[in-house]
């Protein structure tokens, strides 16, 4: 009998890796568009994806 | 027997929103949704305690499937995955200032309570930039972007409408002297909307200038907190001016940004009131404050403002059922696409990417540091002079902060607003405690609702 899921996995972005693959700077200031008092860096999408 | 060894409480966040159980592994940013058993077992695990009720919960089989899956997952790097190197050898490469908040007026035709600028002229004179300081402005940030391919100028003040005849010649200039060196200048204005006429919102649709449009909500509440100069409310004024510009601009590339205090904590009703109105595209956060004033929000405010963020949870569900979905700004979130972890360590390059500029010349870390002469670096004339300060700022990190270095929102909010918390506590590695809170309730809603969409795209619910 097979065993019933428990956990789904949504996402995995392996965002340790980006260690060795990022800063290459280019992304937006993070408090500059939308807000002026909230620097929000999550909700940012890189630049080079 | 059952045990996960070597998870570091801070390596993982596990919350219950509403129907979902939902995991998060803070180091790989990965994302996982557990069903009952799952959830109260990790739990159990994590603190330590015995398994009984669990078990007399789910049953011996369920119990034990859960646990290998959660083994499964430790082996494959995605629960509670380590992240092992030094912070200040990463984050001591060069870096380049490529934003500018562009102080184009320090003067205003509102006199807003909560103003950081002390009603636009931040503590000092009412003054205007003339045209060569803009100029030399751009110049210094073409400069010192170096490799940077985009640069960003946001006009601010004050309200930089009052000096409409420096931002035309600026944003011609800008984009001109960008071009001519193969870089690209983003502009973005922000404005109470009280000189938005027509002749202003042609130039700024044609010159692709995206907009913050400053709005608090209803009626009430906005000319409670934004009357005009003569103490009158601004709200009749410029409504009229932001829905034309909005439609003028198509529904896109702009912000509806409104301020919440101790006055308007039921502010979830100003976010719907600016959604009635036909906005889609909002922005409404916190006011920055000392604690001494009346309309500062304080930590025992803090089980209301949450009640509002999942009322707003609410609403934002709503919206998007009825097919008219808005977007709120704090609700984004990118769990796949997000930036990379160097970007994560600091929050907004403040003093050492991002500089604000004020009518005379003079260069601050940002605008809410305008004004204090401690912190002034140099000007646009003859650049960043003192470069302790750019230092100072660059080593705000999260590993440098002792509250964020082992909080499981470090890599979203990345240390937060340095200006609150200087505001707050006197030190930039303080971070502001309810800020902290607040953006911890933001960042579950976003994440619950973005998890809700990835479920609903499976046809999961």
């Amino acid at each position: 009998m097979s065993s019933k899921l428990h956990i789904k996995t949504l996402v995995n972005p392996k965002l340790q890796d980006t260690i060795k693959t990022g800063g290459c700077g280019n992304c937006q200031a993070s408090c500059q568009s939308a807000c002026k008092t909230s620097c929000t860096v999550g909700n940012q999408v890189c630049e080079n994806k | 027997m059952f045990d996960l060894k070597n998870i570091a409480q801070e390596n993982v966040h596990l919350f219950s929103y509403r129907e979902l159980n939902i995991l998060l592994d803070v180091n790989s940013g990965s994302i996982h949704v557990l069903d009952g058993a799952a959830s109260d077992l990790f739990q159990a695990l994590m603190e330590k305690k015995v398994m009984n009720t669990v078990i007399d919960k789910y049953g011996e089989t369920a119990v034990q499937e859960a646990y290998q899956q959660l083994l499964a997952m430790q082996a494959e790097g995605l629960l509670g995955s380590k992240m092992d190197f030094d912070a200040d050898s990463l984050l001591q490469d060069d870096s380049y200032i490529k934003s500018l908040c562009l102080n184009i007026s320090h003067d205003c035709n509102l006199r807003c309570k909560y103003c950081f600028a002390g009603t636009g002229d931040f503590g000092g004179d009412r003054q205007l930039m003339s045209f060569d300081t803009a100029k030399q402005a751009i110049d210094f940030l073409l400069k010192a972007s170096g490799p940077r391919p985009f640069c960003e100028v946001d006009f601010f003040g004050g309200e930089p409408l009052m000096n409409f005849d420096v931002v035309k010649d600026t944003v011609i200039y800008a984009k001109e002297a960008a071009r001519k060196i193969d870089k690209e200048i983003r502009l973005t204005l922000t404005t109470n909307g009280m000189l938005l006429n027509e002749q202003v919102r042609r130039f700024l649709v044609e010159h692709k200038v995206k907009l913050v449009l400053s709005l608090d909500g209803r009626a009430e509440t906005n000319d409670f907190m934004r009357p005009t100069a003569s103490g009158r409310g601004s709200y009749e004024r410029i409504i009229p001016n932001f829905q034309s510009m909005v439609e003028e601009l198509d529904g896109v590339d702009y912000y509806l940004r409104g301020t919440y205090t101790k006055h308007n904590l039921d502010f979830s009703h100003d976010v719907e009131h600016m959604a009635s109105l036909g906005f889609r595209e909002l922005s409404v956060e916190p006011v920055v404050a000392s604690k001494e004033e009346d309309y500062a929000i304080s930590e025992e405010d803090y089980p209301k403002v949450s009640k509002e963020y999942d009322r707003l949870v609410d609403l934002y569900l709503d919206y998007q059922q009825k097919g008219d979905p808005f977007n709120f700004f704090h609700f984004n979130i990118s769990l796949e696409q997000g930036p990379c972890l160097s970007k994560r360590l600091r929050s907004c390059g403040a003093g050492f990417e991002y500089l604000a500029v004020t009518p005379q010349g003079d260069l601050y870390p940002c605008h809410q540091f305008v004004g204090q002469p401690e912190f002034c670096l140099g000007n646009v004339t003859e650049g960043v002079k003192d470069k302790s300060i750019s230092q100072t700022f660059k080593n705000t990190h999260i590993f440098n902060k002792k509250d964020c270095s082992k909080c499981w929102a470090r890599f979203y909010c990345s240390g937060g607003c340095n200006a609150n918390s200087y505001q707050q506590s006197g030190d930039l590695l303080t971070p502001y405690k309810t800020g902290c809170l607040v953006q911890k309730k933001r960042l579950e809603c976003a994440i619950y609702l973005e998890v809700k969409k990835m479920l609903h795209a499976e046809g999961e619910v």
